[in-house]
């Protein structure tokens, strides 16, 4: 089948079968690799991405799913000229990672988290972020950087698309 | 992990996907959010031929008001539920159990007819469904027809919608202000409960006691006589039939139902 998704602000209309995972979309047929497939099964939220302004477990949701949307991944953060989203700078500030395989799905979870929620305390980004497993257990500094996040304003919980978060 | 190779259908309009669901009949299974399906699809433990996703069907996305109940179409999301203004005043405990199911990302795309129809045993929003009453509609090629909670869930991940048909709304009383409580307890945040309790307005429903969801009978009889909470609750597992698992053996499945009926009962007559 086809599947015509924006990803970043780039839209492609791609031949598919249907139970291509949107993970696998990302990396393989857009060759999107900073999405990672950590547990597969809708547990760790390493594989975290932004569809049509919603976070979402892209292991647990089709590409035909996602056909017709807008998808941001970490890869669609950045600036054109490579400013770092106030999110990222934020993770780069606290040191809000250790090994890194998580910090993808953190950092599009938490955008998630700052959209719903501007000004969250402490308790509010860690029940925000209980979908999202840190295997280091690097759980202060990632909340710290979220917290920091949100003293950017409105812009930490928003993608540089042509779209809103809304949660 | 990758499921077996289907067919992929998407329905524009409930009229769609019941002719799907006609011509493929036992093959199809309806795709809603996907957050059950997808996962025991990727397993192996099922393997439709044909998914008809009915998730973006327009007509089947809404929350109104319609005089003592609310009515719900069957594809909206369980975000949705949890932050709506008018589920957080007129059924706050429906609200409250949407919001536990899982973690944001898994309630962004889950939607309530999905969990109705999936009759798992420990999902949080037929335990408060069945707490609250209300109806369950379901549409096939006769019609729409109302089922009742109560006779909704009729085994582990079985119901009784029929094959050719599916969940298109559900209605709920409207509790208001009325006291409700909803304890759950599990190993961490954004999983199953191991048990959990229900409370509003003198019924109790228990999740992960049997193979459904089922009400405390006994419990709900005994403060109909006007027993004290902590006499009612001490019956709650009366009537289950409680698994034993690497989380909880049947004994302390039933301590569990014991004491966390007591506790919503307790948070239901404090709020109310």
């Amino acid at each position: 089948m086809q599947v015509s998704i924006t990803v970043n602000g780039e839209q492609r209309t791609d031949e598919v079968e249907p139970r291509l995972l949107l993970a696998h979309y990302l990396r393989e047929v857009r060759g999107l690799r900073a999405t990672n497939i950590g547990c597969d099964s809708t547990s760790c939220g390493a594989c975290t991405v932004i569809v049509d302004g919603l976070s979402v477990k892209s292991c647990t949701v089709l590409a035909a799913q996602a056909d017709g949307s807008q998808v941001t991944t970490l890869e669609g953060l950045a600036g054109p000229d490579g400013e770092l989203h106030p999110v990222q700078a934020a993770f780069r500030a606290e040191h809000g990672l250790q090994c890194g395989f998580c910090t993808p799905g953190m950092v599009m979870a938490a955008i998630g988290v700052l959209a719903d929620n501007p000004d969250p305390t402490d308790r509010e980004v860690r029940e925000g972020l209980e979908g999202n497993l840190c295997r280091c257990t690097g759980y202060h500094n990632i909340v710290r950087a979220v917290l920091t996040a949100a003293q950017a304003g409105p812009a930490a919980g928003q993608v540089p698309q042509a779209q809103e978060v809304e949660a | 992990m990758i499921p077996t190779a289907f067919d992929y259908v998407k329905a524009h309009s409930v009229d769609e996907a019941l002719a799907a669901l006609a011509e493929h009949g036992e093959d199809a299974k309806l795709l809603g959010g996907g957050h059950s399906l997808l996962p025991i699809m990727k397993l192996r433990l099922a393997i439709p031929t044909v998914l008809i996703d009915i998730a973006a069907i327009p007509e089947l996305s809404y929350i109104r008001v319609e005089g003592d109940e609310v009515t719900i179409g069957s594809a909206t999301r369980l975000y949705q539920l949890e932050r709506d203004e008018v589920v957080r005043t007129e059924v706050p405990l429906l609200s409250h159990v949407a919001g536990r199911v899982g973690d944001p990302q898994v309630r962004h795309r889950a939607t309530l007819g999905g969990t109705i129809a999936h009759s798992d045993p420990a999902s949080d929003v037929p335990t408060g469904l069945l707490a609250l009453g209300g109806t369950v509609v379901v549409q096939g090629p006769g019609g729409r027809r109302d089922i009742p909670v109560t006779a909704c869930w009729t085994g582990f991940f079985e119901t009784d919608i029929a094959a050719d048909e599916m969940v298109v709304e559900v209605r709920v009383p409207r509790t208001g202000s009325a006291g409700w409580g909803y304890e759950k307890f599990t190993r961490r945040e954004n999983d199953w409960a191991i048990v959990a309790a229900a409370a509003v307005d003198g019924r109790v429903a228990l999740a992960n006691m049997a193979g459904t969801v089922v009400r405390a009978a006994a419990t709900e009889e005994a403060l109909a006589r006007g027993a004290s909470i902590a006499e009612a609750a001490a019956l709650a597992d009366q009537g289950t039939s409680p698994s034993s698992d690497m989380h909880a053996d049947a004994d302390y499945r039933r301590h569990l139902a014991r004491l966390l009926t007591r506790r919503a009962l307790e948070t239901a007559a404090a709020s109310s």
